[in-house]
């Protein structure tokens, strides 16, 4: 048992992700008020550069094969649970992405450990951790402890800055080979997006929407808006879903994440996988015809109302 | 292809949520419940498989004494069979779930299970990849994308990241997948026939032992301040059309101001 703050490091195309960081600044935060170490988990295949990018952990604990060069479940975990199982650290955190699910859920049964998912904060209380999820699509907090005193956590993009996690340092390195194999789930290949028409990233104007649109020969309305604004249109994952417009203007978790100076949200009800991917915008406006709607957690300036009715009314004092 | 479906409801989000009085749960008095939406998608995904190679779909749910609806729903799309497994006073947290589950999917010809990636009440984590540490098989979540071998002997499934970028895997069968979207619309279930199915259909029932929890402590549940943020803008959609309107002209944000 220790106070160690395990991270697991999620990794692609040879660079730790920006969730990863988040998770490693604030480790460091735990594990100094813990009297134990910040410890960045990392399972690949000639990691050096990775490793190199691990400066904010106090440690860096590698398990080093060829089998583990890309992410698959059932490899990373086999190769990663007995290190959780034997040091038992007070807390394993992992960002709540396919990755994150994926191995938290089988260390939690491998190790004995509980697992709290979608958390948005990880705290300290006495020594003993207290972390708060956000459950029902964002609509509800829960405060939960672990009954043991310790426990895994998937914390939620967003959740904690960036910055910290990727500080300089020099973590002490550990290599361990693994000490289980499991290739019953075998990498074949990253699929990327073709580009699409539309570049949202690079959009300073994105008019957003989902479900709220109703049917597909409502997106016309939000184009004519679109283009009174000079802008583009994007949407939340439903609409894209439904193949009413295409995968590369959906913005997300799943989708890409946009920081326009305008951002109108049209009938999104604004679930923790979207707000991920737009709370950074300059001027966020949401209508949407649920007053609880979570978007207007965000939003600077909201109406509750239909989109239908207010879109034509709003193109119409724009054009022109 | 014997292929196994996880099914539960959740809350309709479409209504208010409130606390009880212990502060620790939902009060589920007046709760309405509605199928989780991403195992929609797993049982649309498992029909389409099913209807391409052949086999049976058989649909699971926790008997929490309200499920008839929700497996009626699953055999009026198409489903094979319906299995109401234990039987619970509470609603189950998932690895609670995940160990009633492995007992009945144990006792199933089962070649691939099929679940949502998550639900809306996951707090314990989900229940996919729980399950499938539990019973010892591979598992992939956020999959949106699955096929056949041609022997049945495994899987090519696409596991969706961020930004659009997808890891396409090879798994091995027997195995558990938490199903993000399916490749068609879940298909539409007529009401008139969930309601006869719901009073004919011969559902079956497995025992399982109710035990364990979750190892978590839960300390305070809350609603957070909505709007807590927005500056709300309030009259007729003109009016508010309107307001929008001058909001967005004060700040040089239409057309050419900003390009």
């Amino acid at each position: 048992m220790s106070a160690d703050v395990f991270v697991l490091v999620e990794h692609r195309d040879g660079a730790v992700v920006e969730g990863t960081f988040e998770l490693l600044g604030r480790a460091r935060e735990l594990a100094a008020a813990a009297g134990g170490e910040a410890v960045a988990l990392l399972a690949g295949s000639g990691v050096d550069g990775l490793v190199g990018q691990l400066g904010a952990a106090g440690r860096v604990v590698v398990v080093d094969d060829p089998s583990l060069a890309e992410f698959t479940p059932t490899g990373w975990l086999a190769a990663l649970a007995p290190i959780v199982r034997d040091r038992a650290p007070l807390l394993v955190l992992a960002t709540n992405s396919g990755v994150g699910m994926d191995v938290a859920a089988g260390l939690s049964i491998a190790a004995g450990l509980p697992l709290a998912a979608y958390a948005t904060a990880v705290e300290l209380d006495d020594g003993s951790p207290l972390v708060t999820c956000q459950l029902y699509a964002g609509k509800v907090d829960v405060r939960v402890r672990f009954a043991g005193g310790r426990g895994i956590v998937t914390v939620v993009a967003g959740a904690y800055p960036v910055d910290a996690g990727r500080a300089s340092g020099s973590p002490t390195i550990e290599r361990l080979a693994p000490a289980a194999t499991d290739n019953r789930v075998r990498f074949r290949r990253l699929i990327r997006p073709e580009a699409g028409d539309v570049d949202i990233t690079r959009e300073s104007v994105l008019v957003s929407v989902g479900r709220g649109i109703g049917e597909a020969d409502n997106i016309a309305l939000v184009e004519e808006l679109a283009a009174a604004l000079g802008g583009a249109v994007s949407s939340s994952r439903p609409v894209a879903d439904s193949g009413w417009l295409p995968r590369t203007r959906q913005v997300g978790k799943s989708g890409l994440r946009v920081k326009p100076k305008l951002y109108l949200a049209l009938g999104i009800s604004g679930a923790p996988e979207h707000l991920e991917g737009m709370r950074d915008a300059g001027l966020i406006i949401a209508v949407n015809t649920d007053p609880r709607a979570p978007i207007f957690g965000v939003a600077h300036y909201g109406a509750v109302a239909d989109l239908l009715d207010v879109v034509p009314a709003l193109t119409k004092r724009l054009a022109g | 292809m014997d292929l196994v479906v996880l099914c539960k409801q959740v809350p309709d989000l479409a209504e208010e949520l409130e606390i009880d009085s212990a502060g620790t749960d939902l009060d589920r008095e007046w709760l309405n419940e509605v199928a989780s939406e991403w195992d929609e998608y797993a049982l649309e995904e498992a029909l389409r498989l099913r209807d391409a190679v052949g086999g049976t779909v058989t649909c699971l749910a926790l008997d929490t004494g309200s499920v008839d609806e929700l497996l009626a729903t699953c055999l009026a799309r198409g489903a094979d069979r319906a299995v109401k497994v234990g039987s619970f006073d509470e609603r189950p947290d998932s690895h609670t779930a995940a160990r009633a589950f492995a007992t009945a999917v144990a006792g199933l010809a089962h070649d691939l299970v099929l679940t949502g990636v998550q639900a809306i009440d996951d707090l314990d984590g989900q229940v996919g990849p729980l399950l499938a540490a539990t019973m010892g098989l591979p598992h992939v979540s956020v999959v949106t994308h699955i096929a056949l071998s041609a022997d049945g002997s495994t899987a090519t499934v696409n596991q969706e990241y961020s930004g659009g970028v997808v890891a396409e895997f090879e798994v091995d069968l027997p195995a558990v997948l938490g199903v993000q979207t399916s490749q068609e619309a879940p298909r539409y279930a007529p009401v008139s026939r969930v309601r006869q199915l719901m009073k004919t259909a011969e559902m079956d029932a497995v025992d399982v032992a109710v035990d364990g929890g979750s190892g978590l402590v839960v300390e305070a549940m809350s609603i957070p301040e909505v709007g807590g943020r927005a500056e709300m803008i309030e009259g007729s959609p003109d009016a508010i059309a309107e307001r929008l309107a001058s909001l967005i002209r004060e700040r040089g944000l239409v057309a050419g101001g900003v390009r």
